[in-house]
């Protein structure tokens, strides 16, 4: 029998992710994928493969499913309380399945968790990914009942664990100046970096808006702009003033004035804040901008070589639980963070 | 190279690069919606896309304007500037001629009744009675000026000066794939259900989206787009008859 996912209970926003489909922007597609790119190479470098193969993304819910073969799997992005036969896991680590294991996922403080399985996940591709792109009605929200392919896994290592670059509790997004950020006074603009924003409780894929005491930003010019191309993390200040600043599965282009673009390496900081978390912003010069872009990807591509193996507990031993060796053991709440 | 007033109260000649994000440029060849610079988008971008400029993975063009998305490890915003420099100067963009292998699409649309519900009002604003409005909106083809958005929707002018209305204030919370809403003599063609501030005047039964088939995209920007008035009855009759809407091409150059 093929290696499968089994998937028992699944919360609202439980889709597969990958790191999208790049190439269509002129059809006004898209590129989708995850929120949390990040979290991708991260579960790739705790597997040891691929951060192009797809994982389980959960949006701020919940997920039970069962492997039906001994499986690999890593748990990046947004920490949840994680179970295999009710023994809890470290979050941000690997960890091997039994066959039959049944995995609990739940607690999240909201953002976007991760499940990574060894081989990834075989699922059939549209226009070149396997990821959901629920605004374009491509794919769709896992559900109970669902099985999904797993595909061949060559890798062995597990436990073991890292330390995830620090974006779960909010924080300074760093931005640059779109081509209409001259809309708006030098007083507006000097005004939104000193304004503390909350993460707004409404927010999905597409983009998150945020909420501010005080009045909301505005133009010179008003609202009367032709509708140009729009990017992942420009930040949209629309009618009510309020800006929203705009994700994966954003439309292609927009009429509303931008009054910057967060830095692609900041976006992992806004999509995992909690609800509530304060955010504010930072103007930085384009060069600065793409240093630290470079930086970055230079940082994400060495996280495999600061892997370091996962303090063992008899918590956290599901392949030990396999052998009957302990039983009884639940998921505390002590755990719930999962943080190494 | 034409100079035009830029909307942004500058006096930035056209066209004008801008960086757009970390990996991209915006190349404006209008700040105001005009066939000329709708035009000299579509053709430069055939022309880079023809000859890329070294790092660039990607290119777009909205109404007036190309976006071009680069590999940050192969290049940077200045050397893509100068690279993207001389092909601007090299011709005049504005003067290019249409696409090749345009299509104008006959596309049956039901105006008004319960299915486009804003027929009246829009029709109002732009100083016409209901059939006065239908007739106005079928009478010639319309350009698909760019696609974007959403996949495959095309935005399709230019209306007569009539139809220069505004957006609403106020949003319509959903319209249904294949809504015809119309605003600022535009009209959109919706592929997917949205929300939106155009008036909901026609409903199609058009597939603009069609990930399942090897061409999934069914308009390309150049296509011209004529919308054929039928009844209720008739527009049930297409819909469930499952022929992509009842929309059919024909070779325009």
């Amino acid at each position: 029998m093929m290696a499968e996912i089994r998937i028992h209970r699944a919360g609202p926003g439980v889709t597969l992710q990958d790191m999208g489909r790049a190439g269509y922007l002129a059809q006004g597609l898209s590129r989708g994928g995850a929120a949390d790119r990040l979290a991708l190479h991260e579960g790739a470098a705790l597997l040891g493969q691929d951060a192009g193969l797809g994982a389980i993304e959960i949006a701020g819910s919940f997920l039970s499913l069962e492997v039906t073969a001994p499986a690999r799997i890593a748990l990046t992005g947004a920490p949840m309380r994680a179970c295999a036969d009710g023994a809890a896991l470290s979050w941000q680590a690997s960890h091997a399945l039994a066959a039959g294991t049944r995995l609990d996922l739940a607690g999240s403080r909201g953002g976007y968790s991760y499940l990574h399985v060894g081989g990834g996940i075989a699922a059939e591709e549209c226009l070149g990914a396997s990821s959901a792109h629920l605004g374009a009605g491509i794919g769709r929200m896992l559900d109970a009942g669902d099985r999904l392919a797993l595909g061949p896994d060559r890798g062995r290592a597990v436990g073991r664990t890292f330390t995830p670059l620090d974006r779960f509790e909010g924080g300074i997004l760093r931005m640059i100046d779109t081509p209409q950020t001259a809309l708006f006074a030098k007083s507006e603009c000097q005004r939104f970096t000193e304004t503390i924003f909350r993460k707004d409780a409404r927010g999905n894929r597409m983009g998150q808006k945020l909420v501010a005491e005080g009045a909301g930003f505005a133009t010179q010019t008003g609202l009367s702009i032709l509708s140009e191309a729009i990017v992942p993390g420009d930040i949209q200040i629309t009618g009510d003033g309020a800006p929203f600043v705009l994700l994966a599965e954003c439309q292609t282009t927009g009429g509303y004035p931008r009054i910057g673009t967060v830095l692609p390496c900041d976006l992992p900081r806004l999509v995992q804040a909690p609800s509530g978390a304060a955010l504010t912003f930072q103007f930085i010069s384009l060069e600065d901008a793409v240093a630290l872009e470079r930086s970055e990807a230079r940082r994400r591509a060495e996280i495999g070589q600061t892997l370091r193996p996962l303090i063992r507990d008899p918590h956290d031993m599901a392949d030990l639980l396999a052998y009957q060796l302990i039983s009884g053991v639940t998921c505390g709440d002590d755990l719930e963070r999962g943080m190494p | 190279m034409v100079e035009v007033q830029a909307a942004d109260g500058g006096n930035a000649s056209l066209p004008a690069i801008y960086p757009l994000g970390v990996d991209g440029l915006l190349i404006r060849f209008g700040a105001q919606l005009g066939e000329a610079a709708n035009r000299a988008a579509l053709a430069f971008r055939a022309a880079v896309q023809g000859d890329p400029p070294v790092g660039v993975v990607e290119s777009a063009t909205s109404l007036t304007s190309v976006y071009l998305r680069f590999d940050l490890e192969k290049t940077d915003h200045a050397r893509l500037r100068e690279d993207l420099r001389p092909r601007l100067a090299g011709c005049d963009w504005y003067q290019s001629a249409l696409p090749q292998g345009r299509r104008l699409w006959r596309v049956p649309a039901v105006f008004g009744t319960d299915l486009a519900p804003q027929l009246a009002e829009a029709a109002e604003l732009a100083g016409m009675t209901p059939d006065q409005a239908i007739a106005s909106l079928c009478a010639a083809s319309l350009r698909v000026q760019t696609i974007g958005f959403a996949p495959g929707q095309p935005y399709l002018g230019e209306l007569p000066a009539q139809w220069d209305i505004p957006r609403q204030t106020a949003l319509t919370p959903r319209v249904p794939e294949g809504a015809l809403a119309v605003a600022i003599r535009q009209m959109v063609l919706f592929s997917v259900s949205t929300p939106t501030g155009w008036r909901h005047v026609g409903q199609t039964a058009a597939q603009l989206f069609r990930p399942d088939q090897d061409d999934p995209f069914l308009l390309r920007p150049g296509d011209e787009v004529l919308f054929q008035p039928v009844s209720r009855d008739e527009f049930e009759n297409i819909r469930s008859a499952k022929c992509d809407g009842g929309a059919v091409a024909t070779r325009l150059a």
